[in-house]
């Protein structure tokens, strides 16, 4: 482009602050855009755009049962997003919580599967907190070598993950393989006591969903009221100021990402404890990566979370209904999520900056 | 034939997707931008490549296709990493997810399909050495990557280009100042990495394993991205990395091959092991990433 076209191109300009408007307005704005961006692609594809926009995201809201797969899938994507969005907001990229949940799966999966004749309502409790904790071990390998060898966390939580699911295969190929499963890769049926009790009669939804609730409250009053909370925010925003303030920064890192693994692994001991009822090769449908979007879209609010959390699962629902009635292959919903992300990220660029239209003759010269 | 002759002979071959990549990424990053969609731009590549080979239209035209898609992809980070600001580390992570979406939803119905891969050249005398012959037989794109690598090497270090893509890195208000388009340098320099990238997943797909499944890249996207880490942004290291990756993948099938009883999933996790392992010394030495580190890395630009 030679340079008298670029000088028609509107510039961006720094606001003197944030605009508040442009915060709520960003979302609906990049769904809009998503939304468009994949129609066009439904139809290159040769599919029809009505159905498939019925099929996305209307059928999980037309029935109860649909709209209780909804609230499922919510549980997951809210617990590990809130997790995340802790360290995303202390510039800690914790992109590794697909790896805690199959490790927060496999800790939950111990207990009911060494010790297939326990019964008792302590079970699922006590599942859910190894979960939480194997997540949070998960986790700490990754803390570890950012904190004492100064290693990048984005890529070693990543590599941990690859590992995780490599250690799921192993568990399920062998040691841990239901000897009478017809050799497919899957444990034992757990037994009665190991399931999260349901919360809504007649659907899945169980009393996860109401830990992710509760969770999401101790979120926003960790980030917002407690003064932990407020050092974690200042070392991601200015992290100069925070070591000046004596704020620690590898103590900030550890909270981070044990945070982040302690509720990634809760969601994986929910989903073997909840839904699966056994450990199975596909216990993770990409969480532990959609959770990365859903915080971001939730503004890295505990609140917006909450919504963009349970929008997510929506969609989630909406691409396996798109699968079946519309034919559209499942992998349209990850470039749906991917899509979404960046047109959200061009979206929250107004929130500082502002458009403004360079006239002719007022030539901007610095 | 014994193991160490078997790693020799096909080490190149498995680290030219490694290398290709980490050498775009090289790039990007010496231009002060961090591109974290290398694993999403290697899978749109390798199912573009894919499909152009299995229906006819050949290798060269698959390569072409596959850099100039990725390319484009990674136009898209360019545009709102560095037009609109936005988060580098977000802005790659979503074009990973969106690169590896693509590419399972185009190659949905090519799943399990093979092509065919390419002959290996041998460069006469040198590959009828004994043990060491093997390095010298390999197919016409290793050869390319060596001699990208070489030219990349060189153009860092010899001429005014390579300088200007690290004056744009190390102090872009400097380069501003001086006249540079810093924004054009880097939007051109994620460019090159996403082409590099593309290049790397056609490799993959229809070279060094000519059969399409659905994540068949594997990680291999972040292993370069740690590899310039590894590497300390120097090119000739960077080879050096992505060589012993390459042996390191190779040491699965070596092992099976000599009937060791070891889990293949500790074998396919090898790589993301020692990448962990090897990531943690290299980074340890805080000096080292110091001296060698790009100064502006994933900071926006701002006149």
């Amino acid at each position: 482009m030679s340079r008298p076209a670029l000088a028609l191109l509107p510039i961006l300009i720094r606001r003197d602050r944030a605009s508040l408007t442009a915060t709520l307005l960003a979302p609906a704005l990049a769904l809009a855009a998503a939304l468009i961006l994949n129609l066009g692609l439904y139809v290159l594809l040769g599919r029809d755009p009505v159905a498939v926009v019925h099929a996305m995201l209307l059928e999980p809201f037309l029935s109860w049962a649909s709209f209780s797969e909804v609230l499922l899938k919510t549980g997951p994507l809210l617990l590990i997003a809130q997790g995340l969005a802790i360290g995303f907001r202390a510039k800690v990229f914790n992109i590794g919580a697909e790896g805690q949940f199959i490790l927060g799966a496999i800790f939950a999966s111990a207990l009911p599967i060494w010790f297939p004749q326990a019964t008792g309502a302590w079970i699922w409790p006590a599942m859910l907190l190894l979960g939480a904790i194997g997540g949070a071990l998960w986790a700490s390998i990754t803390a570890f070598w950012r904190v004492r060898l100064n290693a990048n966390e984005i890529l070693v939580s990543l590599m941990l993950s690859l590992v995780a699911a490599q250690l799921l295969y192993y568990l399920l190929l062998g040691p841990w393989k239901d000897p009478n499963g017809f050799n497919f890769p899957q444990s034992v049926m757990f037994q009665y006591d190991a399931m999260v009790p349901t919360l809504i009669p007649g659907t899945r939804v169980n009393v996860s969903l109401l830990i992710a609730f509760a969770l999401s409250a101790a979120a926003w009053i960790f980030m917002q009221k407690s003064f932990m909370g407020y050092k974690l925010q200042v070392g991601g925003l200015a992290p100069r100021a925070a070591g000046y303030a004596g704020f620690n920064q590898g103590w900030a890192i550890w909270l981070s990402l044990l945070i982040g693994g302690f509720a990634a692994g809760l969601a994986g001991a929910a989903e073997v404890a909840g839904p699966l009822g056994q450990l199975q090769r596909s216990i993770s449908t990409g969480y532990g990566y959609a959770a990365i979007i859903v915080a971001y879209l939730g503004g890295l609010h505990p609140i917006g979370i909450v919504v963009s959390a349970f929008f997510m699962a929506a969609l989630y629902i909406g691409g396996d209904n798109a699968m079946v009635s519309a034919n559209l292959p499942i992998a349209a919903v990850r470039v749906f999520q991917g899509s979404l992300l960046l047109a959200y990220l061009v979206a929250i660029t107004f929130v500082r900056y502002r458009l403004e239209w360079r006239h002719a003759g007022h030539r901007n010269t610095s | 034939m014994n193991a160490i002759q078997f790693i020799l002979a096909g080490m190149l071959a498995a680290a030219t997707p490694f290398l290709l990549a980490a050498l775009g990424e090289l790039v990007v990053e010496r231009a002060g931008v961090l591109n974290l969609g290398v694993e999403g731009l290697m899978a749109l590549g390798a199912v573009i490549a894919f499909i152009i080979v299995y229906h006819g239209g050949g290798h060269l035209i698959g390569f072409v296709a596959a850099g100039i898609c990725s390319a484009l992809l990674s136009l898209v980070f360019a545009i709102i990493a560095l037009v609109f600001r936005a988060n580098q580390v977000a802005a790659g992570l979503a074009i990973g997810i969106l690169g590896q979406g693509l590419s399972a939803l185009f190659g949905k119905s090519y799943e399990s399909l093979t092509v065919k891969g390419l002959p290996r050249l041998a460069l006469p005398w040198f590959s009828e050495l004994p043990i060491i012959g093997g390095l010298f037989t390999q197919d016409i794109v290793v050869w390319f990557s060596l001699a990208g690598t070489l030219a990349i090497w060189a153009i860092f270090t010899f001429t005014k280009t390579g300088l200007v893509i690290r004056a744009v890195g190390e102090n872009p208000k400097a380069a501003h100042a001086i006249g540079y388009p810093v924004i054009l340098v880097r939007t051109a320099a994620v460019a090159f990495g996403g082409m590099m990238a593309g290049f790397a997943g056609a490799y993959a797909a229809v070279v060094y394993t000519p059969l399409w499944a659905d994540g068949m890249i594997a990680g291999r996207g972040w292993i370069a991205i740690a590899l310039v880490v590894f590497g300390t942004w120097l090119t000739g290291r960077i080879f050096l990395g992505a060589c012993l990756f390459g042996a390191v993948s190779l040491m699965g099938p070596a092992a099976q091959a000599t009937g060791m009883d070891v889990p293949s999933q500790l074998l396919s996790s090898l790589p993301y092991l020692v990448t962990i392992i090897v990531l943690g010394i290299i980074s340890a030495d805080r000096r080292l990433l110091k001296l060698n580190g790009v100064a502006s890395l994933g900071e926006p630009f701002e006149r």
